[in-house]
This record gives C-alpha cells, sequence and structure tokens, in this order.
C-alpha cells in the first residue's frame, strides 16, 4: 500500500500551526490522484459522525466510487462524553475501484474530541502518518484537565509523524447554529468533500435526502453547514485528493447488509417474521417492519427468542415458509424449536446475524463463532442446511433461495451474516424483481385418499407436507418419533426410518450444489478457504499476494452443510491449505497447545474430519473484521512455516 | 373468497359430521378414570354440535398428558414442544384466520415452563381456545410437583412435603392486560364443561379455561371433597355466563349471580378460599384482537411486492447519468 499520507506538499503547513486559524493558504497545486482512502469519523455517541460518514459514502458511491462503510460502534446507548470506550462513527472506504472489505488502516481521521481519536490510536487503526483532523475547542476548555489531556494527546500525535489539523469546528458552526454539537457532522461533511473533491451538488442533494423527513428550516440549516464546511477547508487546508471515478453504468443500490436481508424477506415471498430484539441482528427487523406491512404481510415482535421461533414454525406449518431472525445467544434459545421442525420438517428460515461470544460476549462486535452451534445446536441428529453470505449483495439473493430451499426440502435452513456486514454498506447492482422469486400460494387442495403425512420419496427423503385446510390431510404432528402417518412411535426401525429420510434429504440437496470457482490459479503453494464476510478480506490479500508473485488462491465457501463436492480435488493441487476464520482457535505458540489439544476454527475441524487432510487455520475473534494485511502476513507466515522450523531445527 | 366458496362446497358435500368424524384411529392412552378423556369428549361434542370441518379444525399443544389430545382428534394437530403450544398457536392464527384453533395444554407446561407464553397469548388475545387441564401435579414424568400443587403436596421431588403455595391460574391470568375470557369448571360435570367450552369457543379473543382435571394415578382422592361436597362449588351463574338446568340446580345449591363483564368481582371470586368458583368468571367481547389488529390490508401479490421493492430501491439507489430522471417520470 502507498503511504499516501507520508506524502506532503509545500502547502499544507497546518493552519493551527501558523496561529492564525482562518488565514486564507496560497493557491494550491492540483489534487494528489490516488486509488483509494479510508476514512474515519468519530465522535462522542449522538454527534452525528455515523450520519455524516454515511452521508459521505453515498455521495462518493454516487460519484462512482467504490465504498464500503462500516459502523464503529460503542457497546452502550449514551456512553460518557470524551471517553475512549465511547467512540463511535464510521469507517469509509473509498476506492478507483470495487470494495469488498473495510481495508487495513484509516488514512485519513476527523475526531470530534481527543480521546475518541485516541480510541482509534490504540486500536491501531490509524496508518502511521496519517492525516488526523481535530477540533480544537478542546484546547481552551475551562476544565484544565480536559485541556491539558487535549495539549497531550495532540503533542503526541505530532511527534509520531502523524499530520494533524486543527480545526475550530465548535466557532465556526455557531456562526450558522445555536447548538454547535448538532451542527458539525455536517460541517465536517463539507470539509471532506473538499479535500475529496467531491461534487458540490451531489453533496448537496445528499444532505436534502439525509435530511428529507425533518423541516425545511434543518434542511436549509444543515446546507448552510455544509457549505460553510467547504469554503473553510477551501480557505484553510491545503489536503486535496482525488479518486479516479469509473462512471456508474448500471443502476445500483446501496444498503446495509442487514436491510438486504429484510429486503431478500420481502422478495423471498414469507409473510411472516417472528422475531425478539437483540443486537446486531434486529436493524433487519426494524427497516423489514416499516416496509412488510406494506405488501401485506407482519413482523411479529415475540415475548422471547423461544417464542419468535415456535410463533415462525407455527406460522410455516398454516402455509408459506416463515421466518426468524436472530444472534448468537437467540439461536441458542430457539435451538429446541429448531429441533422440533427438523423433526416434524416444517420448513423454516433462521438468520443468525452472529456477534461475539460466548454468552453476552460482544454484542456490537464481529465474531464468526455461531457455524457449529448452527449446525450441531439441537440435540439429536436435527439436519439442517446452513449457509453463510458473503456480501451486501448476497444478503439479499441468500434470503430468497433459502426459502425457497426450506419449501423444497421441508427443512430449516440457517443463514449466518455478521456484524461485519449488518452495518456495512456497499453498492450493488439493483435487483431486477422476479416473481418467480416468491412463494406459490398455500396449497388447500383435497389430499388423496392413500396418502400419508409422511410419504417420505425413497430417492431423496422428501414428503409431501399436508397443511391445515386440505381436505383428507388431518394428522397430528409431532416432535415424538414418528411413523408415515405421523404416529407416535417408538419402533426402532420406525425411528431408523425416519433419520434416515431426514438425512438423506441433505444429502440429495448437496447433489444440487456446485463448488464456487477457485479465487487465482488452480494450484499453487496455499490454499486459504473461507466463508462468509470474510469473502473480500481474504480475496484481497490473494489478490496483493500474487501481484508479489506468491502462489497463493482462495476458496470461498458458501454452502456449509452440506458442503459441495470437489473440495478434496481442489485441496490436492496445493502444498498447503489453511482456513481463514473470524472465530476462535488455539495459538501453537502457547505452550501448553499441541496437537492433541489443539481447537481448531470451526470450518478447519469440519474439513480435517471430513477430508483427513492436514489443515491448518488461522484467525482471531477479537471482536473486529479480518483485515487484508493481516491475512497476508499470516498467509506469508504459513508459506514461511517449514524455513522457520527447519532454520530452528538447525 | 376462493376459500369460503371452497368451504360452501365442503359443507354440501359434508352435510352432517358425527362425533365418530372426530375421533382419530387412536385410541386414547390415558388412564381409565383420567379427566382428560372427559375434555377429549367434550371437544368432539363441540366440533359436532357447530359442524367443525375436520381440515378447518386445529388442536395446538405442548408437553404432558394433556398434551397428548390432539392425537385423538380428527382433526390438524400439532404435538410440539414443552410450554411452546401457544406460541406455535399464534403463528397458526396470525395468517389463516379461516382456522378454528384449540391449545390443550397442562399446569406444568402452561404455567411453569410455558408461563411468559400464557401471559402474552392472554395480552395478544388473538382468537383461540385455551383449555388449561389442571391436575395439580406432573403427571407423564411421574409426579413430581407443579405450580399449583397445593402446600404440603408429597411427590417425587418434595418428598417432606411442598414448601410453597400453589399459583392461582385464575387470579394470575385475570391480572393481564387485554384478558378477555376467563372460566373454570371441573372435569367431572360433563354437562357444565361442554357449556362452558362452547362459551368460550364463540367467544371472541383468547378463551382462557381452566379445568379441575383429576388425575387418579398421583392425585388420587384430591377433589374428593369438592366431588363429594356439591356446597364446595360456587356456581357463578348470568344470562351472558352459564345457566343451569334445573336438575343441576337442584345440586348446586351454592349459586351467585356473577356478570361476566365484572372483572373486579371475577379477581375476588377468583381468590375465593373454601370454594370453588365454577362458570364464567370475565367475558368481554370487545377487547382488541392481535390477529385482527395485524392483519394484512392488503393481499400479498406479486405486484405489490415489486412496486414496494422498487420503492426501497429507489431511495437508494444510484443511476447512471441520464437514467434518473426517466424512472422519476414514470
Amino acid at each position: 500500500m502507498t503511504e499516501y499520507g507520508m506524502q506532503t506538499s509545500s502547502h499544507d503547513a497546518p493552519p493551527s500551526e501558523s496561529g492564525v486559524a482562518s488565514r486564507k493558504l496560497p493557491a494550491r497545486g492540483p489534487a494528489e490522484v490516488i486509488q483509494e482512502h479510508i476514512v474515519e469519523i468519530v465522535s462522542d455517541s449522538g454527534e452525528g459522525a455515523q450520519r455524516c460518514g454515511q452521508a459521505l459514502a453515498s455521495i462518493a458511491a454516487r460519484s462512482g466510487h467504490g465504498i464500503w462503510t462500516v459502523e464503529i460502534i460503542p457497546a452502550e446507548i449514551q456512553p460518557p462524553h470524551r471517553s475512549v470506550a465511547g467512540a463511535s462513527g464510521n469507517r469509509v472506504r473509498m476506492a478507483a475501484h470495487k470494495v469488498t472489505n473495510v481495508g487495513d488502516q484509516a488514512d485519513l481521521v476527523i475526531a470530534f474530541n481527543e480521546q475518541v481519536l485516541l480510541s482509534r490510536l490504540q486500536a491501531k487503526e490509524i496508518k502511521p502518518g496519517a492525516v488526523i483532523l481535530i477540533e480544537d475547542m478542546w484546547k481552551h476548555d475551562k476544565d484544565p484537565a480536559i485541556a491539558e489531556n487535549y495539549a497531550r494527546v495532540t503533542a503526541d500525535v505530532r511527534a509520531q509523524g502523524y499530520r494533524l489539523f486543527e480545526i475550530p469546528m465548535e466557532t465556526e458552526c455557531h456562526k450558522y447554529v445555536p447548538d454547535a454539537r448538532k451542527g458539525k457532522n455536517m460541517f465536517v461533511l463539507g470539509i471532506l468533500c473538499t479535500i475529496y473533491s467531491l461534487d458540490k451538488a451531489l453533496a448537496e442533494a445528499q444532505v436534502r435526502l439525509t435530511f428529507a423527513k425533518k423541516d425545511q428550516k434543518i434542511v436549509d440549516a444543515n446546507l448552510e453547514l455544509l457549505a460553510a464546511g467547504r469554503a473553510w477547508a477551501e480557505d484553510n487546508l491545503a489536503v486535496r485528493y482525488m479518486i479516479p471515478a469509473a462512471p456508474v453504468v448500471k443502476p445500483q443500490i446501496v444498503t446495509n447488509g442487514n436491510a438486504a436481508l429484510a429486503l431478500g424477506v420481502v422478495a423471498s415471498g414469507m409473510e411472516v417474521c417472528a422475531m425478539y430484539p437483540i443486537t446486531p441482528a434486529t436493524s433487519a427487523s426494524h427497516y423489514l417492519s416499516t416496509i412488510f406491512e406494506k405488501v401485506g404481510c407482519v413482523v411479529h415482535q415475540a415475548e422471547d427468542e423461544i417464542s419468535a421461533a415456535t410463533f415462525a414454525i407455527g406460522a410455516s406449518y398454516a402455509g408459506k415458509c416463515a421466518v426468524t431472525i436472530t444472534s448468537g445467544p437467540g439461536l441458542s434459545l430457539k435451538q429446541e424449536a429448531i429441533g422440533l421442525a427438523v423433526m416434524t420438517e416444517i420448513p423454516l428460515v433462521v438468520i443468525d446475524v452472529q456477534r461475539g461470544g460466548p454468552s453476552t460476549g460482544l454484542p456490537t462486535k464481529v465474531e464468526q463463532g455461531d457455524m457449529m452451534s448452527a449446525m450441531f445446536g439441537s440435540h439429536g441428529d436435527a439436519p439442517k442446511i446452513v449457509m453463510a453470505v458473503d456480501s451486501i449483495e448476497d444478503c439479499f439473493y441468500s434470503v430468497i433461495t433459502a426459502r425457497k430451499i426450506a419449501e423444497t426440502f421441508n427443512m430449516v435452513v440457517v443463514i449466518l451474516s455478521d456484524a461485519a456486514l449488518s452495518t456495512a454498506q456497499q453498492p450493488f447492482d439493483r435487483p431486477q424483481f422476479n416473481a418467480d422469486w416468491l412463494a406459490p400460494p398455500v396449497n388447500q387442495s383435497a389430499v388423496p385418499a392413500d396418502a400419508h403425512p409422511y410419504d417420505w420419496d425413497e430417492r431423496t427423503g422428501i414428503a409431501t407436507r399436508f397443511i391445515p385446510g386440505q381436505p383428507n390431510g388431518m394428522h397430528c404432528l409431532t416432535g415424538l418419533a414418528h411413523d408415515r402417518d405421523s404416529h407416535v412411535a417408538y419402533d426402532p426401525q420406525i425411528n431408523e426410518e425416519g433419520l434416515l429420510n431426514r438425512s438423506r434429504k441433505l444429502a440429495a440437496f448437496q447433489k444440487t450444489l456446485r463448488l464456487a470457482p477457485v479465487y487465482g490459479d488452480e494450484e499453487g503453494d496455499l490454499l486459504l478457504i473461507g466463508w462468509g464476510s470474510t469473502r473480500g478480506a481474504i480475496e484481497e490479500a490473494v489478490k496483493t499476494m500474487r501481484a508479489q508473485g506468491h502462489k497463493v488462491s482462495s476458496l470461498h465457501l458458501k454452502y456449509l452443510q452440506p458442503m459441495a463436492s470437489g473440495i478434496d480435488a481442489v485441496m490436492k493441487r496445493f502444498g498447503k491449505v489453511m482456513t481463514i476464520e473470524n472465530n476462535w482457535n488455539d495459538p501453537k505458540s502457547d505452550p501448553l497447545i499441541n496437537d492433541a489439544n489443539r481447537r481448531y476454527s470451526h470450518l478447519a475441524m469440519l474439513l480435517r474430519s471430513r477430508w483427513l487432510v492436514d489443515i491448518d487455520c488461522w484467525g482471531n475473534a477479537r471482536g473486529q473484521p479480518l483485515k487484508p494485511g493481516e491475512i497476508i502476513r499470516a498467509a506469508l507466515a504459513k508459506l514461511n512455516e517449514d524455513k522457520q522450523q527447519a532454520a530452528g531445527g538447525l | 373468497m376462493t376459500a369460503s366458496m371452497s368451504q360452501c362446497l365442503m359443507q354440501m358435500v359434508h352435510t352432517d359430521y358425527q362425533i365418530s368424524d372426530y375421533q382419530s384411529a387412536i385410541t386414547p392412552r390415558w388412564c381409565t378414570g383420567c379427566g382428560d378423556n372427559a375434555i377429549l369428549t367434550a371437544m368432539q361434542r363441540l366440533c359436532r354440535d357447530e359442524q367443525l370441518p375436520p381440515e378447518k379444525t386445529v388442536c395446538v399443544s405442548g408437553i404432558g398428558c394433556a398434551s397428548r389430545l390432539p392425537h385423538y382428534m380428527n382433526a390438524y394437530g400439532f404435538h410440539g414442544i414443552h410450554g411452546r403450544a401457544l406460541p406455535i398457536a399464534e403463528g397458526i392464527k396470525i395468517r389463516r384466520p379461516d382456522l378454528h384453533v384449540f391449545v390443550t395444554t397442562g399446569d406444568g407446561d402452561c404455567c411453569s415452563i410455558g408461563a411468559a407464553h400464557w401471559l402474552h397469548a392472554v395480552r395478544y388475545n388473538m382468537n383461540m381456545t385455551m383449555l388449561l387441564h389442571d391436575n395439580n401435579v406432573y403427571g407423564l414424568t411421574k409426579k413430581q410437583a407443579s405450580p399449583t400443587s397445593p402446600k404440603g403436596l408429597k411427590s417425587n421431588t418434595t418428598p417432606f412435603g411442598a414448601t410453597l403455595n400453589p399459583l392461582n391460574p385464575l387470579s394470575v391470568t385475570l391480572g393481564i392486560a387485554n384478558v378477555s375470557f376467563v372460566a373454570q369448571v371441573p372435569d367431572w360435570i360433563p354437562e357444565l364443561l361442554y357449556d362452558v367450552l362452547s362459551k368460550a369457543y364463540h367467544h371472541k379473543g383468547f378463551s382462557f379455561i381452566r379445568i379441575l382435571q383429576r388425575c387418579p394415578n398421583f392425585m388420587n382422592h384430591h377433589f374428593d371433597a369438592a366431588v363429594q361436597d356439591p356446597l364446595r362449588i360456587r356456581m357463578l351463574t348470568h344470562s351472558n355466563g352459564l345457566r343451569l338446568k334445573p336438575e343441576l340446580s337442584r345440586i348446586y345449591k351454592n349459586q351467585e349471580t356473577h356478570d361476566p363483564l365484572d372483572l373486579h368481582r371475577a379477581q375476588a371470586l377468583a381468590v375465593l378460599d373454601e370454594e370453588i368458583p365454577v362458570g364464567v368468571l370475565y367475558s368481554n367481547p370487545d377487547v382488541p384482537c392481535y390477529d385482527e389488529l395485524r392483519k394484512g390490508k392488503r393481499p400479498n401479490t406479486p405486484q405489490l411486492v415489486e412496486t414496494v421493492l422498487n420503492e426501497e430501491f429507489d431511495k437508494v439507489g444510484i443511476w447512471p447519468e441520464g437514467q434518473q430522471a426517466a424512472s422519476n417520470g414514470e
């Protein structure tokens, strides 16, 4: 990565250093052309940094840039002001090309106070030498402790080689609005638009859209603030970048992962969503609640996770497949109900937006920790389909696919998303509606006299279910072991017949799967295998490494249970195989850990057991999305492992 | 429209459902003398009298002796998991107002593991009938104390006697927001059992019936005092509630005229010390029903889905230059 931030021009002396903040700068040279930049806007919760970031991203996307945004979220609703723990905001990665992940470290940061800046520095999220813009009101704070803190942090930041610019946000905003705290975000947006040479009209249109539901007075005030930010930057800041834009050729939409899931629910033809509030899944249901009734459907906020799952099962049983949306702790609570759906063969879509675990864990943070519980969480043998989404666009289409699979095979389909996708925004091609996405009307035709509710097909294990209202179809569904008539049966052979057919459906479904193509060459020294939200970061790492001459490729799995055939053949063509997962594995460097006790990441464990291949794994459960840079370091270490071992042996 | 037409056709085909039309091929496996048998009979009689098409009737249950009832009905049944019959039934009803939904549950299923759902089901007030078979004990798992077991009951988990006072399902239900129908009836007076069930079925909203149910195996003689002494039972009568036939009236002389709309009196009756109130304690047909409040205002059609999706896409759309105006112009 080029360290753009390190390049200095002769004109960029920080205004505060020059003594007069409002001094007009001499004419500048042209903006520096760059391929991409990562921008972070951080503030106290409630100061609007997130809104600013979202607006910046939208303007950039409309300008034809590739974008990826991710929220920087404090775990509390109202964390203490000016605290490291309270940093709230947005990271926006803007590029001349398509962006698929959050990237590594930020090139430019705007902080509303020095504590939130400190939070990002401590998390090592800021690139050495990066541009840092900071609100300077704290310099003269009445509280000497605050002024002292500000002075210390800014001095440290300068000493460390960052390019610090102090901005009189409060003073400037006061010229336009009585409460500067509520206006800074649009002022800052103006500054960013100038820095990144973004179109004025697009920025103004975005501000109008952002405040569309507000009073015209508020819209006007924010437009003024935007203009003021632009003007201030024009006059006082010499930092200018220009990211080449590719013209938009196909209509696109920009959503975050949870909104895409909600739109997918509407498009899938499901009519009932039963849920219970849980972070980070709930925003999908929030958005769904605003649109589902318009298409005659219902979001039911149940009294708990268990009733959300059983309500969905009841609705599915009575007609069309229903969905329940949750996160890890909710998935744990739903497990008995999921087992019931498996046993009774009621179609059900379960969306799990994963977060850090176990227990309450890291509610707002990223982890891929639920794969095993999604597959094996219910007691007994409870085969169900588990799939993972790997982009924002995939969130939309996966729900449509999941509903179809659930109703074709009368099975539970679990969709694994995670906190890396839930709030991340990315543009994708505007979906073209297709009536085939929707479910057919509820079957209410009479059941043939000789049919049984569990007439398992001996080739596929599938039985046509009877839906209440169908004459002659009366039977009693039960979670107990049952025969083809749904009669309770404890007979060993009958129990085995049920087990066999429920398992067989998974095998029949597996026959319909096709393995995704390998990213990179079909053979080489190292194959990285991933699943879910890490796709963009893994493929970017592979691309970078391949450009450097390394024989690295990657394979990304969409279906985790069952998995497509052919993974073994792909693995054989590589010297080493390693999974990249955003979940826990025991570090080999730990003196307690050896081959006999090492706990592997989820996918690695499964692949090892199925294919008897010595697959390694790398990843972490630090609550952050995996970044291309750290994947590259891990892949290089894996490639060099033998050399190191050999050297150590000598 | 099509549903009602097919319903008419079915009515023409089945001019007259008999009791046997609601009996499944499975013989009930309850113990001899178990009150559940009486409840099943009352259910089948109700279905016959109301001529409910079996395919439009759904019996939902959880786990326990009572929850076996759906297996013995020739109707659609859903024998679910412990404590969760109510949310399953709610899910069934939410998009299917045409189905007649009955929930059968026990004191362990409803008042212990499923207590949260019971509370909220009352609050949702969806159109369905719930039968709480309350025998004051866990039967299927062989005699453990339940939340409604009397203090002092010796059971396998309380060998020295249950330590707590029992929970009162009537006073609990009557204290929940949106309560719309609460009744109590013993299993040993078949006429009353039927009458209460019929009242519950015809009530608009969530009808809660607590049935005092005898368990000959684990709680033998538990209700003997009430069975043998009619004065222990206080009959609640009213033109909008139970109306006792003269032959019953002669036996059950302890009567009170109780207006089922009088919630405060109902709450007082629910906690009578020495006597058992029988009849309709509360019935208010004007409480809003969740299934009606959440009913889809428009049918879910492909055209509607397409329109709404495009509206949403427009809000977050990015257009190639020149195209957006065209779309807005349409």
